[in-house]
Protein backbone atom coordinates (compact mmCIF):
# COMPACT_ATOMS: atom_id res chain seq x y z
CA UNK A 1 0.00 0.00 0.00
CA UNK A 2 1.02 3.45 -0.56
CA UNK A 3 1.03 6.48 1.48
CA UNK A 4 -1.31 8.38 -0.34
CA UNK A 5 -4.02 5.04 -0.19
CA UNK A 6 -3.24 4.14 3.71
CA UNK A 7 -6.43 5.55 5.12
CA UNK A 8 -5.26 7.10 9.03
CA UNK A 9 -6.69 5.25 12.03
CA UNK A 10 -8.87 7.18 13.44
CA UNK A 11 -8.59 7.42 17.86
CA UNK A 12 -11.34 8.09 19.42
CA UNK A 13 -10.37 8.05 22.58
CA UNK A 14 -6.80 10.81 21.79
CA UNK A 15 -9.92 13.37 20.00
CA UNK A 16 -11.53 13.23 23.40
CA UNK A 17 -8.88 13.80 25.91
CA UNK A 18 -8.10 16.88 26.62
CA UNK A 19 -5.08 18.76 28.70
CA UNK A 20 -6.00 21.19 31.40
CA UNK A 21 -7.93 24.00 29.69
CA UNK A 22 -5.43 25.94 32.33
CA UNK A 23 -3.96 27.60 29.17
CA UNK A 24 -6.90 28.90 27.39
CA UNK A 25 -8.38 30.37 30.54
CA UNK A 26 -4.31 32.53 30.66
CA UNK A 27 -5.05 33.33 27.47
CA UNK A 28 -8.55 34.27 28.12
CA UNK A 29 -7.17 36.61 31.03
CA UNK A 30 -4.45 38.27 29.02
CA UNK A 31 -7.15 39.07 26.50
CA UNK A 32 -9.50 40.77 28.98
CA UNK A 33 -6.03 42.05 30.68
CA UNK A 34 -4.70 43.82 27.47
CA UNK A 35 -8.34 44.97 26.50
CA UNK A 36 -8.51 46.95 29.82
CA UNK A 37 -4.59 48.14 29.77
CA UNK A 38 -5.78 49.59 26.04
CA UNK A 39 -8.61 51.56 27.93
CA UNK A 40 -6.42 52.72 30.25
CA UNK A 41 -3.97 53.83 27.70
CA UNK A 42 -7.19 55.47 25.61
CA UNK A 43 -9.38 56.64 27.92
CA UNK A 44 -8.24 59.94 27.36
CA UNK A 45 -9.07 60.15 23.77
CA UNK A 46 -12.31 58.08 23.80
CA UNK A 47 -13.37 58.40 20.42
CA UNK A 48 -9.78 57.29 19.06
CA UNK A 49 -10.23 54.27 21.92
CA UNK A 50 -13.23 53.33 20.45
CA UNK A 51 -12.90 53.07 16.71
CA UNK A 52 -9.76 50.59 17.96
CA UNK A 53 -12.52 48.60 20.54
CA UNK A 54 -14.60 48.71 17.13
CA UNK A 55 -11.87 47.26 14.42
CA UNK A 56 -10.65 44.72 17.49
CA UNK A 57 -14.37 43.89 18.15
CA UNK A 58 -15.62 43.84 14.38
CA UNK A 59 -12.06 41.46 13.53
CA UNK A 60 -12.71 39.12 16.45
CA UNK A 61 -16.22 38.33 15.78
CA UNK A 62 -15.76 38.25 11.83
CA UNK A 63 -13.35 35.04 13.06
CA UNK A 64 -16.07 33.55 14.92
CA UNK A 65 -18.29 34.34 11.82
CA UNK A 66 -15.97 32.44 9.42
CA UNK A 67 -16.12 29.57 11.86
CA UNK A 68 -20.14 29.64 11.50
CA UNK A 69 -19.96 29.79 8.12
CA UNK A 70 -17.77 27.16 7.55
CA UNK A 71 -20.29 25.12 9.44
CA UNK A 72 -23.17 26.33 7.79
CA UNK A 73 -21.52 26.00 3.89
CA UNK A 74 -20.53 22.10 4.88
CA UNK A 75 -23.53 21.21 6.15
CA UNK A 76 -25.95 22.79 3.54
CA UNK A 77 -23.59 21.23 0.59
CA UNK A 78 -23.26 17.77 2.73
CA UNK A 79 -19.66 18.10 2.45
CA UNK A 80 -18.24 14.87 3.57
CA UNK A 81 -14.10 15.97 3.32
CA UNK A 82 -15.25 18.44 5.88
CA UNK A 83 -16.16 16.63 8.40
CA UNK A 84 -13.02 15.60 9.93
CA UNK A 85 -12.26 19.17 11.14
CA UNK A 86 -15.61 20.37 10.76
CA UNK A 87 -15.90 20.66 14.85
CA UNK A 88 -12.90 23.04 15.02
CA UNK A 89 -15.27 25.61 12.81
CA UNK A 90 -18.31 24.33 15.08
CA UNK A 91 -16.06 25.71 18.02
CA UNK A 92 -15.09 28.92 16.56
CA UNK A 93 -19.09 29.57 16.27
CA UNK A 94 -19.87 28.79 19.36
CA UNK A 95 -17.98 31.73 20.87
CA UNK A 96 -20.53 34.04 19.57
CA UNK A 97 -22.55 34.44 22.42
CA UNK A 98 -19.57 36.18 23.84
CA UNK A 99 -20.43 39.12 21.34
CA UNK A 100 -23.42 40.33 23.01
CA UNK A 101 -21.36 41.91 26.37
CA UNK A 102 -18.44 42.52 24.22
CA UNK A 103 -20.71 45.04 22.41
CA UNK A 104 -21.83 46.89 25.46
CA UNK A 105 -19.12 49.86 25.32
CA UNK A 106 -20.06 49.96 21.55
CA UNK A 107 -23.65 50.54 22.63
CA UNK A 108 -22.81 52.99 25.43
CA UNK A 109 -20.10 54.82 22.97
CA UNK A 110 -21.07 54.41 19.67
CA UNK A 111 -22.23 58.45 19.20
CA UNK A 112 -18.53 59.19 19.99
CA UNK A 113 -17.50 57.72 16.45
CA UNK A 114 -20.62 57.54 14.27
CA UNK A 115 -21.09 60.89 12.81
CA UNK A 116 -25.01 60.52 11.93
CA UNK A 117 -25.52 60.68 15.25
CA UNK A 118 -24.47 64.34 15.66
CA UNK A 119 -26.55 66.11 12.54
CA UNK A 120 -26.26 69.39 14.37
CA UNK A 121 -22.04 69.29 13.65
CA UNK A 122 -22.82 68.76 9.97
CA UNK A 123 -22.85 71.47 7.20
CA UNK A 124 -26.41 72.07 5.42
CA UNK A 125 -26.46 69.61 2.69
CA UNK A 126 -25.09 66.68 4.88
CA UNK A 127 -27.95 67.69 7.35
CA UNK A 128 -30.99 67.63 5.36
CA UNK A 129 -29.69 63.64 3.47
CA UNK A 130 -29.50 62.35 7.92
CA UNK A 131 -32.91 64.07 7.93
CA UNK A 132 -33.53 62.03 4.92
CA UNK A 133 -31.90 58.65 5.94
CA UNK A 134 -32.65 59.35 9.73
CA UNK A 135 -35.97 56.89 9.84
CA UNK A 136 -33.19 53.91 9.13
CA UNK A 137 -30.21 55.80 10.63
CA UNK A 138 -30.73 56.86 13.94
CA UNK A 139 -29.91 55.71 17.78
CA UNK A 140 -32.26 53.40 19.03
CA UNK A 141 -32.99 51.65 15.73
CA UNK A 142 -29.41 51.09 15.06
CA UNK A 143 -28.93 49.84 18.78
CA UNK A 144 -31.93 47.16 18.12
CA UNK A 145 -30.53 45.76 14.91
CA UNK A 146 -27.21 45.28 16.41
CA UNK A 147 -28.51 43.20 18.64
CA UNK A 148 -30.73 41.31 17.21
CA UNK A 149 -28.13 40.15 14.28
CA UNK A 150 -25.79 39.48 17.46
CA UNK A 151 -28.89 37.64 19.06
CA UNK A 152 -29.03 35.41 15.62
CA UNK A 153 -25.60 34.56 15.85
CA UNK A 154 -25.30 33.63 18.80
CA UNK A 155 -28.08 31.32 18.78
CA UNK A 156 -26.59 29.44 15.32
CA UNK A 157 -23.13 29.25 16.56
CA UNK A 158 -24.42 27.96 19.60
CA UNK A 159 -27.00 25.44 18.05
CA UNK A 160 -24.46 23.84 15.70
CA UNK A 161 -22.15 23.55 17.70
CA UNK A 162 -24.40 21.82 20.60
CA UNK A 163 -26.45 19.77 18.21
CA UNK A 164 -23.14 18.44 16.67
CA UNK A 165 -21.08 17.74 19.63
CA UNK A 166 -24.47 15.88 20.96
CA UNK A 167 -24.36 13.39 18.15
CA UNK A 168 -20.82 12.28 19.44
CA UNK A 169 -21.81 9.63 21.93
CA UNK A 170 -25.18 8.58 20.32
CA UNK A 171 -24.58 8.48 16.68
CA UNK A 172 -27.80 9.60 14.97
CA UNK A 173 -28.25 10.40 11.15
CA UNK A 174 -31.22 12.07 11.89
CA UNK A 175 -29.96 14.75 13.52
CA UNK A 176 -27.22 15.37 10.41
CA UNK A 177 -30.15 15.11 8.46
CA UNK A 178 -31.74 18.19 10.65
CA UNK A 179 -28.31 19.81 10.90
CA UNK A 180 -28.68 19.95 7.06
CA UNK A 181 -31.86 20.74 6.66
CA UNK A 182 -31.76 24.00 8.89
CA UNK A 183 -28.32 24.87 7.54
CA UNK A 184 -29.83 25.99 3.94
CA UNK A 185 -32.43 28.49 5.67
CA UNK A 186 -29.82 29.55 8.38
CA UNK A 187 -27.46 30.77 5.32
CA UNK A 188 -30.09 32.87 4.31
CA UNK A 189 -30.43 34.61 7.10
CA UNK A 190 -26.35 34.83 7.63
CA UNK A 191 -26.20 36.43 4.10
CA UNK A 192 -28.78 38.48 4.97
CA UNK A 193 -27.57 39.52 8.62
CA UNK A 194 -23.60 40.24 7.63
CA UNK A 195 -25.19 42.24 4.67
CA UNK A 196 -27.02 44.66 7.16
CA UNK A 197 -23.91 44.46 9.99
CA UNK A 198 -21.65 45.62 7.25
CA UNK A 199 -23.73 48.34 6.60
CA UNK A 200 -25.10 49.58 10.19
CA UNK A 201 -21.30 48.74 11.64
CA UNK A 202 -18.75 50.11 8.54
CA UNK A 203 -20.74 51.82 5.94
CA UNK A 204 -22.61 53.92 7.98
CA UNK A 205 -19.47 55.47 9.46
CA UNK A 206 -19.37 57.37 6.54
CA UNK A 207 -22.98 58.32 6.39
CA UNK A 208 -23.23 60.08 2.91
CA UNK A 209 -20.95 56.92 1.58
CA UNK A 210 -22.87 53.85 -0.03
CA UNK A 211 -22.13 51.10 -1.98
CA UNK A 212 -24.51 48.26 -2.57
CA UNK A 213 -21.56 45.89 -2.68
CA UNK A 214 -20.18 46.71 0.95
CA UNK A 215 -22.12 43.53 2.58
CA UNK A 216 -20.68 41.37 0.03
CA UNK A 217 -17.16 42.67 0.69
CA UNK A 218 -17.52 42.37 4.72
CA UNK A 219 -18.40 38.73 3.57
CA UNK A 220 -15.51 37.83 1.32
CA UNK A 221 -13.28 38.81 4.31
CA UNK A 222 -15.04 36.87 6.37
CA UNK A 223 -14.76 33.53 4.40
CA UNK A 224 -11.13 33.50 4.13
CA UNK A 225 -10.84 33.74 7.35
CA UNK A 226 -12.74 31.19 8.49
CA UNK A 227 -11.09 29.06 6.48
CA UNK A 228 -7.59 29.87 7.54
CA UNK A 229 -9.39 29.97 11.10
CA UNK A 230 -9.86 26.27 10.57
CA UNK A 231 -6.48 25.29 8.68
CA UNK A 232 -4.33 26.78 11.60
CA UNK A 233 -5.23 24.64 14.56
CA UNK A 234 -5.84 21.71 12.23
CA UNK A 235 -1.88 21.60 11.17
CA UNK A 236 -1.29 22.27 14.82
CA UNK A 237 -3.34 19.56 16.64
CA UNK A 238 -2.12 17.19 13.41
CA UNK A 239 1.61 17.54 13.98
CA UNK A 240 0.81 17.33 18.02
CA UNK A 241 -0.36 13.88 17.08
CA UNK A 242 -3.93 14.86 17.98
CA UNK A 243 -5.59 14.82 14.83
CA UNK A 244 -2.98 12.26 13.10
CA UNK A 245 -5.34 10.30 13.09
CA UNK A 246 -8.08 12.95 11.17
CA UNK A 247 -6.36 15.09 9.40
CA UNK A 248 -4.33 14.03 6.39
CA UNK A 249 -3.10 15.50 3.60
CA UNK A 250 -6.10 15.87 1.73
CA UNK A 251 -7.91 17.78 3.82
CA UNK A 252 -4.92 20.40 4.05
CA UNK A 253 -4.67 20.54 0.27
CA UNK A 254 -8.97 21.02 0.35
CA UNK A 255 -8.60 23.81 3.02
CA UNK A 256 -5.82 24.96 0.88
CA UNK A 257 -8.08 25.01 -2.30
CA UNK A 258 -11.05 26.67 -0.56
CA UNK A 259 -8.12 29.64 1.21
CA UNK A 260 -7.26 29.83 -2.24
CA UNK A 261 -10.59 30.72 -3.89
CA UNK A 262 -11.70 32.99 -1.51
CA UNK A 263 -8.91 35.02 -1.12
CA UNK A 264 -9.30 35.21 -5.26
CA UNK A 265 -13.28 35.73 -4.09
CA UNK A 266 -11.35 38.98 -2.27
CA UNK A 267 -9.91 40.24 -5.06
CA UNK A 268 -12.57 40.30 -6.99
CA UNK A 269 -15.01 41.51 -4.85
CA UNK A 270 -12.80 44.48 -3.83
CA UNK A 271 -11.27 45.13 -7.12
CA UNK A 272 -14.99 45.37 -8.39
CA UNK A 273 -16.08 47.35 -5.59
CA UNK A 274 -13.11 49.63 -6.13
CA UNK A 275 -13.27 50.08 -10.28
CA UNK A 276 -17.26 50.83 -10.20
CA UNK A 277 -16.98 53.90 -8.07
CA UNK A 278 -13.62 54.70 -9.29
CA UNK A 279 -15.06 54.75 -13.38
CA UNK A 280 -18.54 56.48 -12.42
CA UNK A 281 -16.41 59.39 -10.13
CA UNK A 282 -19.83 60.30 -8.35
CA UNK A 283 -18.76 62.71 -5.34
CA UNK A 284 -19.99 61.22 -2.56
CA UNK A 285 -18.85 57.65 -3.50
CA UNK A 286 -15.46 58.72 -4.52
CA UNK A 287 -15.14 60.46 -1.22
CA UNK A 288 -14.69 57.41 0.71
CA UNK A 289 -12.05 56.07 -1.85
CA UNK A 290 -10.08 59.10 -1.71
CA UNK A 291 -9.70 59.10 1.94
CA UNK A 292 -8.34 55.63 1.71
CA UNK A 293 -6.50 56.90 -1.90
CA UNK A 294 -4.02 59.77 -0.50
CA UNK A 295 -1.59 60.20 2.10
CA UNK A 296 -0.36 57.42 4.27
CA UNK A 297 -4.11 55.80 3.65
CA UNK A 298 -2.43 54.86 0.15
CA UNK A 299 0.38 53.14 1.43
CA UNK A 300 -2.13 51.03 3.69
CA UNK A 301 -4.52 50.60 0.92
CA UNK A 302 -1.33 49.31 -1.43
CA UNK A 303 -0.05 47.17 1.36
CA UNK A 304 -3.75 45.68 1.86
CA UNK A 305 -3.72 45.01 -2.08
CA UNK A 306 -0.71 43.00 -1.77
CA UNK A 307 -1.15 41.31 1.84
CA UNK A 308 -4.39 39.93 1.12
CA UNK A 309 -4.76 39.27 -2.64
CA UNK A 310 -1.55 39.22 -4.43
CA UNK A 311 0.92 37.38 -2.35
CA UNK A 312 -1.03 34.35 -0.86
CA UNK A 313 -2.27 33.97 -4.69
CA UNK A 314 0.78 33.27 -5.97
CA UNK A 315 1.79 31.55 -2.78
CA UNK A 316 -0.87 29.32 -3.10
CA UNK A 317 -0.95 28.57 -6.30
CA UNK A 318 1.13 25.34 -5.90
CA UNK A 319 0.08 22.04 -4.90
CA UNK A 320 2.87 21.62 -2.72
CA UNK A 321 2.39 24.83 -0.76
CA UNK A 322 -1.28 23.67 0.08
CA UNK A 323 -0.22 20.14 1.11
CA UNK A 324 1.87 20.69 3.39
CA UNK A 325 1.02 21.69 6.73
CA UNK A 326 3.41 24.42 7.50
CA UNK A 327 3.40 26.24 4.29
CA UNK A 328 -0.68 25.79 4.51
CA UNK A 329 -0.63 26.96 8.04
CA UNK A 330 1.95 30.01 7.24
CA UNK A 331 -0.59 30.79 4.48
CA UNK A 332 -3.71 31.04 7.03
CA UNK A 333 -2.04 32.59 9.74
CA UNK A 334 -0.65 35.24 6.83
CA UNK A 335 -4.46 35.64 5.89
CA UNK A 336 -5.80 35.91 9.58
CA UNK A 337 -3.57 38.95 9.96
CA UNK A 338 -4.11 40.39 6.51
CA UNK A 339 -7.83 40.70 7.55
CA UNK A 340 -7.34 42.34 10.79
CA UNK A 341 -5.79 44.87 8.43
CA UNK A 342 -8.61 44.52 6.46
CA UNK A 343 -11.09 45.19 9.00
CA UNK A 344 -8.94 48.41 10.18
CA UNK A 345 -8.90 49.66 6.57
CA UNK A 346 -12.59 49.51 6.73
CA UNK A 347 -13.29 51.84 10.01
CA UNK A 348 -9.71 53.79 10.97
CA UNK A 349 -9.99 56.02 8.15
CA UNK A 350 -13.55 56.81 8.37
CA UNK A 351 -13.85 58.09 11.67
CA UNK A 352 -13.82 61.24 13.00
CA UNK A 353 -10.51 60.48 15.58
CA UNK A 354 -9.45 57.68 14.04
CA UNK A 355 -7.99 54.71 15.79
CA UNK A 356 -5.13 56.70 17.91
CA UNK A 357 -2.05 55.76 18.90
CA UNK A 358 -0.29 52.13 18.07
CA UNK A 359 -0.03 50.91 21.92
CA UNK A 360 -3.70 51.43 22.59
CA UNK A 361 -4.76 49.85 19.51
CA UNK A 362 -2.34 46.78 19.58
CA UNK A 363 -3.50 46.42 22.97
CA UNK A 364 -7.22 46.57 22.14
CA UNK A 365 -6.93 44.44 19.00
CA UNK A 366 -4.84 41.61 21.20
CA UNK A 367 -7.38 41.89 23.61
CA UNK A 368 -10.07 41.02 21.18
CA UNK A 369 -7.53 38.41 19.57
CA UNK A 370 -6.99 36.69 22.83
CA UNK A 371 -10.42 36.52 23.85
CA UNK A 372 -11.81 34.83 20.97
CA UNK A 373 -8.62 32.37 20.54
CA UNK A 374 -9.02 31.67 24.85
CA UNK A 375 -12.74 31.00 23.72
CA UNK A 376 -11.81 29.32 20.80
CA UNK A 377 -9.79 26.70 22.90
CA UNK A 378 -12.35 26.45 25.85
CA UNK A 379 -15.15 25.60 23.57
CA UNK A 380 -12.62 22.61 21.54
CA UNK A 381 -11.81 21.16 25.07
CA UNK A 382 -15.50 21.17 25.96
CA UNK A 383 -15.59 18.30 23.35
CA UNK A 384 -14.71 15.81 20.82
CA UNK A 385 -12.46 17.30 18.21
CA UNK A 386 -14.05 15.29 15.93
CA UNK A 387 -17.82 15.39 15.12
CA UNK A 388 -17.69 11.13 16.38
CA UNK A 389 -21.73 10.92 15.61
CA UNK A 390 -21.73 12.10 11.94
CA UNK A 391 -22.70 9.35 9.48
CA UNK A 392 -20.04 10.38 7.00
CA UNK A 393 -17.36 10.74 9.55
CA UNK A 394 -15.65 7.49 7.49
CA UNK A 395 -16.09 8.54 4.47
CA UNK A 396 -14.63 12.22 5.42
CA UNK A 397 -11.10 9.76 7.02
CA UNK A 398 -11.20 7.94 3.69
CA UNK A 399 -11.46 11.49 1.17
CA UNK A 400 -9.00 11.66 -1.61
CA UNK A 401 -8.50 14.29 -3.90
CA UNK A 402 -8.46 13.30 -7.32
CA UNK B 1 3.00 0.32 -51.13
CA UNK B 2 3.73 -2.47 -48.52
CA UNK B 3 3.05 -3.57 -45.23
CA UNK B 4 4.85 -4.32 -42.56
CA UNK B 5 3.95 -5.72 -39.04
CA UNK B 6 5.78 -5.65 -35.87
CA UNK B 7 4.88 -5.78 -32.15
CA UNK B 8 3.06 -2.82 -30.62
CA UNK B 9 3.07 -4.33 -27.24
CA UNK B 10 0.91 -6.21 -24.75
CA UNK B 11 -2.89 -5.29 -23.42
CA UNK B 12 -3.51 -7.49 -20.56
CA UNK B 13 -7.28 -7.76 -18.91
CA UNK B 14 -7.44 -7.66 -14.97
CA UNK B 15 -10.70 -8.33 -13.13
CA UNK B 16 -11.32 -5.27 -11.46
CA UNK B 17 -9.68 -2.15 -10.12
CA UNK B 18 -8.19 -3.57 -7.23
CA UNK B 19 -5.67 -6.51 -9.09
CA UNK B 20 -5.14 -3.64 -11.46
CA UNK B 21 -3.79 -1.24 -8.76
CA UNK B 22 -1.60 -4.32 -7.35
CA UNK B 23 -0.22 -4.82 -11.02
CA UNK B 24 0.53 -1.48 -11.15
CA UNK B 25 2.61 -1.14 -8.28
CA UNK B 26 4.44 -3.89 -9.24
CA UNK B 27 5.01 -2.71 -13.00
CA UNK B 28 6.31 0.71 -11.32
CA UNK B 29 8.53 -1.00 -9.26
CA UNK B 30 9.70 -3.34 -11.39
CA UNK B 31 11.45 -0.01 -13.55
CA UNK B 32 8.61 0.21 -16.55
CA UNK B 33 8.41 2.94 -18.40
CA UNK B 34 6.50 3.00 -21.50
CA UNK B 35 3.07 1.43 -20.03
CA UNK B 36 -0.32 2.45 -19.14
CA UNK B 37 -3.38 1.67 -17.45
CA UNK B 38 -6.92 1.77 -19.18
CA UNK B 39 -10.28 1.35 -16.89
CA UNK B 40 -13.85 2.49 -17.46
CA UNK B 41 -13.83 5.64 -14.81
CA UNK B 42 -10.95 6.96 -12.64
CA UNK B 43 -9.90 4.64 -10.16
CA UNK B 44 -8.12 6.43 -6.96
CA UNK B 45 -4.71 5.78 -5.84
CA UNK B 46 -4.02 5.09 -9.80
CA UNK B 47 -1.54 7.93 -10.47
CA UNK B 48 0.54 6.76 -7.02
CA UNK B 49 0.69 3.29 -8.08
CA UNK B 50 1.56 4.05 -11.48
CA UNK B 51 4.12 6.58 -10.32
CA UNK B 52 3.26 9.07 -12.66
CA UNK B 53 4.95 12.90 -12.11
CA UNK B 54 2.30 15.17 -11.35
CA UNK B 55 0.96 16.89 -15.20
CA UNK B 56 3.15 19.39 -16.60
CA UNK B 57 -0.60 20.99 -17.91
CA UNK B 58 -0.34 23.22 -14.90
CA UNK B 59 2.98 25.37 -16.12
CA UNK B 60 1.01 25.71 -19.31
CA UNK B 61 -1.73 27.48 -18.08
CA UNK B 62 0.61 29.73 -15.77
CA UNK B 63 2.38 30.84 -18.55
CA UNK B 64 -0.49 31.42 -20.53
CA UNK B 65 -2.74 33.20 -18.64
CA UNK B 66 0.40 35.27 -17.19
CA UNK B 67 1.15 36.71 -20.79
CA UNK B 68 -2.22 36.97 -22.02
CA UNK B 69 -2.83 39.24 -18.93
CA UNK B 70 0.74 40.99 -20.16
CA UNK B 71 -0.97 40.92 -23.63
CA UNK B 72 -4.02 42.22 -22.53
CA UNK B 73 -3.11 45.51 -20.62
CA UNK B 74 -0.25 45.85 -23.15
CA UNK B 75 -2.76 46.24 -25.93
CA UNK B 76 -4.97 48.62 -24.46
CA UNK B 77 -1.72 50.73 -23.15
CA UNK B 78 -1.27 51.12 -26.99
CA UNK B 79 -4.40 51.61 -27.96
CA UNK B 80 -5.30 54.18 -25.07
CA UNK B 81 -1.95 55.84 -25.06
CA UNK B 82 0.02 55.50 -28.31
CA UNK B 83 -2.23 54.39 -30.81
CA UNK B 84 -5.70 56.88 -30.25
CA UNK B 85 -4.81 58.76 -27.21
CA UNK B 86 -8.67 60.20 -26.41
CA UNK B 87 -9.58 62.14 -23.12
CA UNK B 88 -12.88 59.88 -21.81
CA UNK B 89 -14.37 62.15 -18.45
CA UNK B 90 -11.18 63.87 -17.69
CA UNK B 91 -9.21 60.75 -16.78
CA UNK B 92 -5.75 59.87 -17.91
CA UNK B 93 -5.11 58.03 -20.88
CA UNK B 94 -3.14 55.26 -18.98
CA UNK B 95 -6.68 54.58 -16.68
CA UNK B 96 -4.79 51.23 -15.15
CA UNK B 97 -7.94 50.13 -13.48
CA UNK B 98 -10.70 50.14 -16.81
CA UNK B 99 -8.42 47.77 -18.04
CA UNK B 100 -7.92 45.58 -15.62
CA UNK B 101 -11.15 43.37 -16.22
CA UNK B 102 -10.08 42.99 -19.69
CA UNK B 103 -6.89 42.07 -18.59
CA UNK B 104 -8.19 39.50 -16.54
CA UNK B 105 -10.37 38.02 -19.34
CA UNK B 106 -7.27 37.42 -21.83
CA UNK B 107 -5.77 36.34 -18.98
CA UNK B 108 -8.51 33.64 -18.24
CA UNK B 109 -8.21 33.12 -22.11
CA UNK B 110 -4.76 32.50 -22.37
CA UNK B 111 -4.64 30.05 -19.22
CA UNK B 112 -7.32 28.39 -20.50
CA UNK B 113 -6.22 27.59 -24.19
CA UNK B 114 -2.78 26.88 -22.29
CA UNK B 115 -5.23 24.14 -20.38
CA UNK B 116 -6.48 22.83 -23.69
CA UNK B 117 -3.52 23.18 -26.19
CA UNK B 118 -1.16 21.60 -23.39
CA UNK B 119 -3.44 18.91 -22.08
CA UNK B 120 -3.69 17.74 -26.26
CA UNK B 121 -0.66 18.39 -26.31
CA UNK B 122 1.19 16.45 -23.95
CA UNK B 123 -0.76 13.52 -24.74
CA UNK B 124 -0.72 13.34 -28.18
CA UNK B 125 -4.02 14.53 -29.34
CA UNK B 126 -6.21 14.44 -31.83
CA UNK B 127 -4.65 11.21 -33.30
CA UNK B 128 -6.92 9.28 -36.13
CA UNK B 129 -5.73 5.95 -34.51
CA UNK B 130 -4.05 3.82 -32.05
CA UNK B 131 -2.91 0.66 -32.03
CA UNK B 132 -4.90 -0.49 -28.71
CA UNK B 133 -8.23 -0.43 -31.05
CA UNK B 134 -7.15 -3.00 -33.40
CA UNK B 135 -8.15 -5.48 -30.47
CA UNK B 136 -11.47 -6.64 -30.08
CA UNK B 137 -11.46 -6.86 -26.38
CA UNK B 138 -10.20 -3.36 -25.55
CA UNK B 139 -13.77 -2.47 -26.43
CA UNK B 140 -15.00 -3.58 -22.76
CA UNK B 141 -12.80 -0.28 -21.24
CA UNK B 142 -15.64 1.87 -21.62
CA UNK B 143 -17.83 -1.25 -20.12
CA UNK B 144 -16.39 -3.67 -17.91
CA UNK B 145 -12.92 -3.75 -18.69
CA UNK B 146 -9.61 -2.85 -16.45
CA UNK B 147 -6.64 -3.29 -18.81
CA UNK B 148 -2.46 -2.77 -18.55
CA UNK B 149 -0.64 -1.50 -22.04
CA UNK B 150 2.97 -2.11 -22.02
CA UNK B 151 5.23 -0.90 -25.29
CA UNK B 152 7.28 -3.28 -26.98
CA UNK B 153 9.72 -0.06 -26.89
CA UNK B 154 10.01 -0.17 -23.15
CA UNK B 155 13.48 -0.75 -22.39
CA UNK B 156 12.45 -3.79 -19.60
CA UNK B 157 10.05 -5.46 -22.35
CA UNK B 158 10.88 -8.61 -23.18
CA UNK B 159 8.43 -10.75 -25.55
CA UNK B 160 8.90 -14.15 -23.77
CA UNK B 161 9.07 -13.02 -20.10
CA UNK B 162 6.34 -9.76 -19.88
CA UNK B 163 3.54 -11.89 -20.27
CA UNK B 164 3.90 -14.34 -17.72
CA UNK B 165 5.13 -11.35 -15.73
CA UNK B 166 1.41 -10.02 -16.09
CA UNK B 167 -0.05 -13.42 -15.71
CA UNK B 168 1.51 -13.95 -12.57
CA UNK B 169 0.07 -10.65 -11.25
CA UNK B 170 -3.45 -11.41 -12.08
CA UNK B 171 -4.17 -10.74 -15.41
CA UNK B 172 -6.74 -13.04 -17.00
CA UNK B 173 -6.06 -12.39 -20.42
CA UNK B 174 -2.75 -11.48 -22.00
CA UNK B 175 -2.53 -10.65 -25.73
CA UNK B 176 -0.06 -9.13 -28.29
CA UNK B 177 -0.84 -5.87 -29.79
CA UNK B 178 0.60 -5.35 -33.66
CA UNK B 179 1.06 -2.34 -35.36
CA UNK B 180 0.65 -1.64 -38.78
CA UNK B 181 2.85 0.60 -40.61
CA UNK B 182 3.24 1.81 -44.55
CA UNK B 183 6.59 1.54 -45.41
Amino acid sequence: MTAAHQHPELDKDIVRKHDSPMRSYMVLAIGVAALLLGWLFGRQAPGSWLTAYLVGFVYALTLALGGLFFTLLHHACRASWAVSVRRLAEAAGATLPLFLPLFVPIALGYRRIYAWTNPQNANPAMQELLAHKAPYLNGPWFLTRSVIYLLIWAWMGWWFWRRSVGEDDTPDPAVARRLRTISAPALVVFALTINFAAIDWIMSLAPSWFSTMVGVYFFAGIAPAGFALVAVPAVILRRRGVLSGAVTDEHLHDLGKMLFAWIVFWGYIAFSQFMLIWYANIPEETKWYATRLNGTWLDVTVALAFAHFILPFFFLLSRKTKRNGVTLAAAAIWMLLAHLLDVFWLIAPSTPDGAGGPIGLALTVLGFAAIFFGAFALAARRAALVPLGDPRLQESLEFETV
Amino acid sequence: MERSSSPYGLLARFRGPEPLLTAARALRDAGFKNWDTHTPFPVHGMDDAMGLKPSRVPLFVLVLGLGGAAAGMLLQWWVSVRAYPLTISGKPFFSWPAFVPIMFEVGVLGGATGAVLGFLGLSKLPRHHHELFSSAAFEHVTDDGFFVSIEASDPQFDADVTPEMLRRLGAVDVETVMTEEST
